[in-house]
């Protein structure tokens, strides 16, 4: 028997699962991305010092992610490193994304799979706030502060509108959650909703606005700094920053981990289930030089495969290739072949079945997503293949922050690779970044006080001073991979 | 003798809201704020309280197309606090791909069931463009194209939102290069009752205004020719821009990080587009009122403007000018040097504004006959611009 999961919601973008089960199991699935914009051809012949603000509507959600692959693959193509300034705001942006990401993912996406809001109503506030009170130190645990959370849900509830909480798998048995800890999640999902809007205003000052901050440059950024001027990065706005990265750090430790540790102790089970590919990427980010040396990132890159984590291997962009034998393309030299990127061809040729339509056609094109593929093997990025890869690399503060998680829930290293590890990896993750925005807040501003407000190398701005063909390639991760 | 339901609808969102711990003091907070989102005089304040007291929570479906989602995420960034609080209780959200709980069948059922039990009640927002080229297969969700999903929804729905410049004018996908066929939700299905939140994303402020203006007033805000509503989009970003004075001084970023960049100078020359776009961005702000692009330094780009990634490209290429005697005409020029470049592609726009601007700076030169101060000083060579660096 075949099922078609689509939309699959609480992501971004267009997504549909068609899975084969039998016996109530599944045998065999299939994804399918079923949407396409062709943003690469789009972009063709365009300025490329444009590129950045096409590339940045590829997605609105992990915005900025990739506008500043775009723009460092122009800054590589043409030789150009940028000022020091320009990394620490583009880290600044890219770290406060990779905390509000995480936080946004965990309650307003993935919780509503862990949390079953209906049982929250029959929790008891007294036995919730204590509850809370156990595992954070976080102001907010009273037992009137729950009861006026579950008074507020019991209200939204009866007025039978349950928006987009309706037609939920409410009452499904793979919700586990007491009573009290689905009260504590629903608090927190509110209070999150909350802490993202203000915590993104990092994006804002830095870069304008968000979702689609607007401060990039070829060559550096947009970002004016001059602590003397009412109009441009001053005392007033790095003090803000300061404090908006002290909330999230606050938020970090008071509620999202401790939220995480205490869902997965009821959720153990998923420290066995969605073991995925076993190979894991990263492409390493967050250099200490603006020549953004391999070895000198925060996040370090590297390879891992068959889940082995006695040896992990160097990563080289020219080993990745695009492959369409299953999505609705054309290859010039075949349909089999792998291009690099640098020799990528988008030539749309839809063959699926004539919509409306009940399956696809999965034994031969399926999807509008090319497949990636590392020296031909298929591999997972995102924050668990970045904390397993620092985690090997010996990173002391990864290796700190995994093995507590591991000893909280004790379980053991296995247990990392699952869906249980994937959730915690994005917690762990977001508490580094928020520690790590403190320390290029701390960089920027002693940078501008030996007054250096440099922002952008001008040299090479001019298209007129650029020499002939060039090609480069720039990398940045999503925080979701 | 009225369903329970009817009870409840009957209630209003007032009690709604306090029944969420929301306080009279925020609720008439919120509503001030409102009128002042809307450009509406301070007295309309009450007014709001009056019809949010009373008014339903009508359902709204949100629909995802040619999109990034970052109208859904900005929605989220609503730029008032609370105001995602209020959105939620203000309307019953009952279908959005991006934050619904539950998926596949069951999140279609959230839909169909709106649409066979309040049609013609709700509100459809959309997001993203409309592919139309080769059947439709360039946007499918459950196995049905996204024209055949707009058409059931919005045709069925008492009004509908564009979110967004993809939804409201064809945007990125409909941009040069694109093979898709991508359309705007007003050309995909004519005829509807349509308002466009356009801008890349649309300013989640002015989706919440658009709401509230709907909920106290009954009916749609006013709109621009091009379906936009006047409050967000009836000012030129120029003419509201807390760097015009800089403008008019002559007083120029030549260069990114250069002395008058680290001023706040006019970003004119770096090829900001403010001159030819018509948004609230500088008095609206955004993520509560932080920052807005020219505020930290980089040009605007036209983003609510139509067709902008072809019409407004290269973003860095200064906008065309006529060199003249006075600031203020040359600044009407560029106005109408642009709106008839974009005028290519929407003719209508171009008559307009055009018509507009062309008012304006006669009325800005007899002003300014008439004050006897019609030779303002300007550096010549700061006045006197050339094409655009690319």
């Amino acid at each position: 028997m075949k099922i078609a999961i689509d939309p699959v919601t609480r992501i971004e973008g267009h997504l549909r699962i068609e899975v084969e089960v039998q016996d109530g199991i599944v045998s065999n699935a299939w994804s399918s991305g079923t949407m396409f914009r062709g943003i690469e051809m789009i972009l063709r012949d365009r300025d490329p010092r444009d590129a950045w603000v096409f590339a940045q509507r590829i997605c609105g959600v992990c915005t900025t992610v990739h506008a500043l692959a775009s723009v460092r693959a122009v800054e590589n193509a043409l030789g150009i490193v940028i000022p020091d300034n320009a990394r620490l705001i583009r880290n600044l942006i890219a770290g406060a994304l990779n905390v509000q990401d995480h936080i946004v993912h965990f309650y307003h996406l993935h919780a509503l799979d862990w949390v079953d809001i209906t049982l929250a109503l029959k929790a008891d506030p007294v036995a919730t706030s204590t509850l809370a009170q156990s595992i954070s130190n976080y102001p907010k645990s009273s037992a009137t502060y729950f009861k006026g959370v579950q008074d507020k849900l019991t209200a939204f509830v009866n007025t039978g509108q349950l928006g987009i909480f309706a037609n939920g798998y409410w009452g499904h048995p793979a919700y586990v959650l007491p009573p009290e800890a689905n009260l504590m999640a629903v608090a927190h999902y509110l209070e999150a909703l909350d802490f993202q809007r203000d915590f993104i205003r990092i994006h804002a000052i830095l870069g304008g606005k968000n979702p689609h901050p607007q401060s990039y440059l070829v060559g550096g950024m947009a970002t004016a700094i001059n602590p003397n001027d009412m109009s441009t990065l001053n005392a007033d706005r790095l003090s803000l920053i300061a404090q908006l990265i002290q909330r999230g750090q606050d938020f970090v430790d008071q509620v999202y981990l401790p939220d995480v540790l205490a869902i997965a102790s009821f959720y153990k089970d998923w420290g066995a289930i969605g073991q995925g590919l076993g190979n894991y990427m990263a492409y390493g980010d967050y250099g200490t030089d603006t020549q953004e040396l391999a070895d000198t990132y925060y996040l370090p890159n590297g390879l891992l495969t068959n889940r082995d984590l006695t040896s992990v291997a160097d990563v080289s962009q020219d080993q990745v290739a695009e492959f369409i034998a299953h999505s609705w393309y054309t290859y010039q030299e075949g349909d089999n072949a792998g291009l690099h990127p640098y020799k990528g061809e988008t030539n749309p040729k839809y063959t699926g079945p004539t919509p409306p339509f009940d399956f696809l056609n999965t034994d031969s094109k399926y999807s509008w997503l090319k497949s990636p593929r590392y020296n031909g093997q298929a591999v997972e990025v995102g924050p668990l293949a970045r904390m397993l890869i620092a985690y090997v690399r010996g990173k002391d503060y990864v290796k700190t922050e995994v093995d507590g998680v591991l000893k909280a829930l004790n379980v053991g290293p296995a247990a990392l690779f699952s869906t249980l590890g994937r959730v915690a990896a994005r917690a762990i993750e977001a508490k580094l970044m928020s520690r790590k925005l403190s320390e290029w807040l701390t960089a920027l501003e002693s940078n501008m006080a030996r007054g250096d407000y440099v922002i952008h190398d001008n040299t090479l701005w001019d298209p007129s001073t650029w020499k002939g063909e060039a090609q480069g390639w720039g990398h940045h991760e999503a925080p979701r991979g | 003798m009225a369903s329970p339901r009817e009870d409840q609808l009957a209630q209003g969102v007032w009690p709604a809201l306090r029944r969420r711990g929301v306080s009279r003091r925020e609720f008439l907070k919120f509503c001030s704020v409102m009128a002042g989102a809307l450009a509406l005089p301070h007295t309309y304040a009450d007014r709001i309280v009056q019809a949010l007291e009373a008014a339903t929570r009508p359902a709204v479906v949100w629909l995802e197309f040619q999109d990034c989602a970052g109208n859904t995420e900005s929605a989220l960034r609503a730029s008032h606090p609370s105001i995602t609080d209020m959105i939620l209780d203000l309307l019953s959200w009952n279908y959005h791909e991006t934050i619904m709980a539950p998926a596949g069948t069951a999140a279609e059922k959230s839909l169909q069931d709106t649409i066979a039990q309040q049609k013609g009640q709700y509100l459809a927002i959309v997001e993203g463009s409309i592919p139309l080229a080769d059947g439709g297969v360039y946007c499918t969700i459950g196995g049905r194209t996204a024209i055949d999903i707009a058409q059931e929804t919005c045709g069925n729905a008492l009004a509908t939102i564009a979110v967004g410049t993809c939804a409201a004018f064809g945007g990125i996908p409909a941009a040069a290069g694109g093979i898709t066929g991508a359309v705007s939700i007003g050309q995909a299905v004519p005829g509807l009752k349509l308002i466009n939140l356009s801008a890349c994303p649309m300013n989640g402020a002015n989706l919440a205004a658009t709401i509230v203006h709907y909920l106290t007033f009954k009916e749609l805000p006013a709109t621009d020719n091009l379906g936009r509503p006047l409050f967000a989009h009836g000012d030129r970003i120029h003419d509201n821009c807390p760097r015009r004075a800089h403008y008019d001084a002559g007083q120029f970023v030549q260069e990114w990080g250069d002395q008058g960049h680290q001023l706040g100078w006019c970003l004119y020359k770096m090829g900001c587009k403010g001159p030819a776009t018509n948004y609230n961005c500088p008095r609206v702000q955004w993520n509560d009122g932080t920052n807005w692009p020219i505020g930290v330094g980089h040009g605007c780009v036209g983003c609510a403007q139509p067709q902008f990634w072809d019409a407004m490209t290269p973003f860095y290429r200064q906008l065309p000018t006529v060199p003249g005697f006075g600031v203020e005409v040359t600044a009407q020029d560029v106005g109408i040097g642009v709106a008839a470049a974009v005028g290519a592609l929407t003719v209508g726009h171009a008559v307009v504004a055009g018509v507009r601007n062309a008012r304006t700076a006669r009325a800005t030169n007899q002003a300014t006959a008439a004050s006897g101060n019609a030779t303002i000083a300007v550096p010549t060579n700061e006045t006197q611009t050339t094409e655009g660096q690319s």
